[in-house]
């Protein structure tokens, strides 16, 4: 049984997808941390301290530090994303405040759109406005690409980190690789 | 497509991430055990259904999933001001247009053709 477990490998959704266009490059993000985390006002200094980066609390913003990063979602909603993988579960687990976090690392996976292209191609199923005086670097939001909820943030002025959920990711890349055939033109 | 003003994201955004939930301001009772049928009925499943201004839940579905309150009219789909669940009906003398848009009929712009 031990041999089987270690046998097994993990596989990734959009594994060895790659394609867009010269004018928007896609790329899947490599895989990551990710919880949902809950709290009420008290404890989000708390929270930030236990994750250290400060939480925002201002619509449309997030945090990032060496590779983790902290969206606002709602009121009292964050999306914490890790890229080096630690653990974010027992991170917010020493805050000792009240706070709900789930882990999400294995229901999201990320896309990442790149080049001068990259507004059009994600603007080719989202409804927002991303020119960069209402979409800044560091902006993020909850919303739509086509019949698919996204989490969209502006890692760069020409890059976008899209998030989708796995069973979305084929429907996401196949959208947005159409998209960015046309953003080169 | 219409743009819908989130009182929680303080910005407009598309209809798209969107829910219509329902209608506003209803009170729910505190003694639903000791209620009639038909008052239970009347609460649950009666709503007025009105042509013109009305109060209705939204649901920020696909954005920070937030419900809020909207002031809609049904005939013209336009939002006349959107605020927080929770707070009180907004005074609409404030809030209606001074003229009504006028509707082009037929009989209008039509009737006295030559």
């Amino acid at each position: 049984m031990a041999d089987l477990i270690e046998a097994a490998t993990r596989t990734l959704p959009l594994s060895g997808f790659h394609g867009g266009s010269a004018a928007a490059v896609l790329s899947v993000a490599t895989p990551a941390t990710r919880i949902s985390l809950r709290a009420k006002p008290d404890a989000v200094s708390a929270l930030s301290g236990a994750l250290g980066l400060s939480l925002p609390m201002k619509a449309k913003t997030s945090a990032s530090l060496n590779g983790r990063h902290a969206l606002w979602l709602g009121p009292d909603e964050w999306l914490v994303i890790d890229e080096n993988e630690a653990d974010l579960m027992a991170a917010v687990a020493v805050s000792n405040v009240l706070h709900s976090a789930t882990d999400i690392s294995h229901r999201n996976t990320a896309i990442l759109v790149e080049g001068r292209g990259a507004e059009v191609a994600v603007n080719g199923g989202c409804p927002q406005d991303l020119s960069l005086a209402v979409f800044p670097v560091g902006a993020c939001s909850r919303t739509v690409l086509a019949k698919a909820e996204i989490v969209l943030l502006r890692t760069a002025e020409d890059a976008f980190r899209v998030e989708c959920w796995r069973s979305f990711a084929p429907y996401v890349s196949g959208l947005l690789a159409e998209a960015a055939e046309d953003a080169g033109n | 497509m219409l743009l819908i003003y989130c009182p929680y994201c303080e910005e407009e955004r598309s209809e798209l991430e969107f829910r219509q939930a329902g209608d506003a301001h209803i009170a729910r009772p505190t003694n639903m055990t000791e209620m009639t049928d038909e008052e239970f009925e009347a609460f649950f499943f009666l709503r007025d259904n009105v042509k013109g201004l009305t109060f209705e839940r939204w649901r920020h579905l696909n954005g920070c999933g937030r419900f809020f309150n909207a002031a809609r009219d049904t005939v013209s789909d336009k939002f006349l001001t959107t605020y927080k669940a929770g707070l009180p009906k907004p005074d609409l003398s404030t809030l209606r247009p001074a003229t009504e848009a006028i509707v082009e009929t037929y009989e209008a712009t039509e009737s006295d053709a030559k």
